[in-house]
């Protein structure tokens, strides 16, 4: 029976993707592999964190209080059990915390820089494309906005959002709020791109023909120049994805980020650091080594992605 | 020339009234000012009187325009709601240990910055300078926070040569307390300007040793090398000198970044600045010391950036020549 023409166009597809360049210099560089390799584990360690641990850290029920403080990879002198990490003061797996806090982690870096990406996009898209007083408000408000560091910004609005919304509320919704906080911190940079590109392609025949033959300017803007501005648009989301799980973690080491409720690693951190006085490194060292990790190999696979993209250098 | 300036300054203006709208709008709408002010037992009576003294029953822009004037005239920044005192004088009590920290981790940065620079530029292929450049490259991907704890790991916990939080004694010199004076406040100094100036002394390592490279190059070298210079002469009176007008211009525009990131560096080190002040307003939403913050942070950074902008527009020829050039930077 001959394949369906959507199932040639899937195989074909594939068939482009591993034979193009890009897949080519992934090939040759060892940091690219290394980094995808560790992001890659870590995702998957994340998301799978209920098959992969063997107790829900924020679940009381599965907690021992006799396991607290043991050490990494001895069994415990009271209860025999062994942590590869440790546990900390409340007999929590410091591993399972780690996989467990990386989830919110992770969630707030996606979704933030996702936030980040759809609102800078179109304002790029619609600042290059009409042009005119329109442009110039969007891209005065960049600029406006990137005199002050991101930090600064997104903590701003997360405390104007702490501050709006009822006491009772807050630890609710304070996930929510610092994605907005953070992607409204970090739009500019995917608005500046999008805009110069657009500013290139507007001009271009295969526009000017779209229009000759009447389709709408939302049309355009979306089905013929979008999709030729999102190179650079995947380069600067990888980079601010790293961005963004500093900043959440940043948030969260400063007490204004994640509840206790739903710590991510800033949080792991900040609770590691009250044990660092007392001996109890392992609590403190395991979840800021993750978060390093992390970020570093997502700012390398940024890194890569921009010199491998660019026409310039190859 | 004139007109350039006159925009300049006009649209730093109009941010500044922004950001000031911003404030306004937080003391005016999140919470009652008035529920703030009287208890329990208020009546209704007390409640209108209240309202005609603070003048909330004007119209929004009157009300505005005397908190502008409020804050322009007499300094008055409003009653921190935590502490039940004024704003004003809390930041004042505050500033100067955020200030001489800021300080010594510019000059920290500076002095550091430029010497390494000058000598990864110097032995370029040397083993010190490539490992100076990796570590490098190490420093600016750890989070500030993170360098904090380590530091504090390192010289704190485990050698306990230097304390870990706080600012150790202090001497009250008029309204100034300072830890420059005691052996203690100098100590209590030293990790918390390395963790805030690492970044920044990075950044100007790495600019002053890729202007050197481009400088070190250049044609007046070649000929001073050639007259028989000693080299010592050539790299700080010929090479250096030509490299520190990008470098101070970086300097200035990270002035504000610096007391940015003090927030995270006074809470690693519990230092008792205006940027834990800041992070504990937003815990407890202390809305007229948030709405402070905010306004003060925005004069420095849209100062510093006038000023930068200015400073280019004298250095820079081309801008004058190109008036439609003005606008952007």
């Amino acid at each position: 029976m001959a394949p369906r023409g959507e199932d040639i166009d899937q195989m074909e597809m594939i068939k482009r993707f591993v034979g193009s360049d890009l897949v080519y210099k992934f090939n040759r560089s060892p940091v690219a592999i290394i980094a995808l390799a560790v992001t890659v584990l870590l995702i998957g360690g994340a998301v799978l964190a209920p098959l992969v641990t063997s107790q829900n850290p924020f679940d009381p029920a599965s907690l021992n209080l006799m396991n607290g403080f043991s050490k990494p990879m001895e069994p415990n002198q009271f209860t025999g059990d062994t942590f590869i990490f440790g546990a900390d003061d409340q007999g929590r797996d410091v591993y399972a915390t780690i996989l467990y806090g990386m989830r919110i982690s992770l969630f707030v870096g996606f979704a933030a820089v996702l936030f980040a990406m759809v609102l800078g996009v179109s304002l790029g898209l619609l600042s290059g494309f009409i042009g005119g007083r329109t442009d110039i408000i969007i891209m005065r408000i960049a600029d406006i906005q990137l005199t002050f560091p991101a930090i600064l910004v997104a903590l701003l609005i997360f405390g104007i959002a702490k501050g709006i919304t009822p006491p009772s509320m807050r630890d609710e919704i304070a996930i929510w709020v610092l994605i907005i906080a953070i992607g409204l911190s970090d739009w500019v940079q995917f608005a500046r791109v999008v805009r110069g590109a657009t500013l290139v392609e507007k001009s271009k025949e295969y526009v000017q023909a779209a229009r000759l033959i009447g389709r709408s300017s939302v049309v355009i803007m979306i089905r013929h120049i979008l999709p030729n501005t999102l190179s650079p648009v995947l380069v600067i989301a990888t980079i601010s994805l790293a961005l963004a799980i500093i900043a959440e973690a940043t948030l969260s080491f400063l007490g204004v980020g994640a509840p206790p409720t739903q710590p991510s690693l800033g949080t792991l951190i900040r609770i590691g650091q009250g044990f660092l006085f007392s001996g109890e490194w392992w609590i403190l060292f395991f979840p800021a080594i993750t978060l390093l990790a992390l970020a570093l190999s997502v700012n390398l696979l940024g890194d890569w992605l921009r010199d491998a993209l660019n026409p310039k250098l190859k | 020339m004139l007109a350039f300036i006159i925009r300049r300054v006009a649209q730093s203006v109009v941010v500044l009234l922004v950001v000031g709208l911003v404030a306004f709008s937080l003391f005016r709408f999140v919470g009652d000012p008035v529920e703030n002010l009287l208890g329990q037992e208020r009546t209704i009576a007390d409640i209108e009187r209240v309202r005609s003294q603070l003048g909330l029953d004007q119209p929004f822009p009157v009300q505005y325009f005397k908190f502008l004037k409020g804050i322009v005239v007499d300094g008055n920044f409003g009653v921190s709601y935590r502490q039940g005192r004024p704003v004003a004088d809390i930041i004042a009590e505050r500033a100067p240990a955020t200030l001489e920290l800021a300080f010594v981790s510019a000059v920290f940065a500076l002095v550091l910055g430029i010497s390494l620079g000058v000598y990864t530029a110097i032995r370029r292929d040397g083993w010190l300078s490539n490992a100076v450049m990796t570590l490098s490259l190490v420093g600016v991907s750890l989070p500030t926070f993170l360098i904090g704890i380590l530091l504090i790991y390192v010289f704190a916990v485990e050698l306990g040569w230097l304390p870990s939080f706080g600012r150790g004694e202090t001497v009250k010199i008029g309204g100034w307390t300072t830890g420059f004076l005691t052996a203690s406040g100098l100590k209590a100094l030293i990790l918390p300007a390395i963790t805030l100036g690492l970044y920044q002394m990075t950044l100007i390592m790495r600019l002053v040793r890729s202007e050197m490279l481009e400088v070190l190059r250049s044609d007046y070298v070649k000929f001073a090398d050639a007259r028989g210079l000693p080299s010592r002469r050539i790299h700080f009176r010929h090479a250096l000198k030509n490299t520190l007008v990008p470098v101070i211009t970086i300097t200035g525009l990270q002035l504000g970044s610096i007391v940015a990131f003090a927030i995270i560096t006074e809470t690693v080190f519990q230092w008792p600045g205006v940027g834990l002040l800041f992070i504990n307003a937003i815990q407890f939403v202390d809305i007229p010391v948030m709405a402070t913050y905010l306004m003060l942070i925005s004069v420095l950074f849209v100062t510093i950036n006038l000023i930068v902008d200015l400073l280019y527009f004298s250095i820079d020829p081309r801008l004058k020549a190109d008036g439609s050039a003005g606008g952007g930077h």
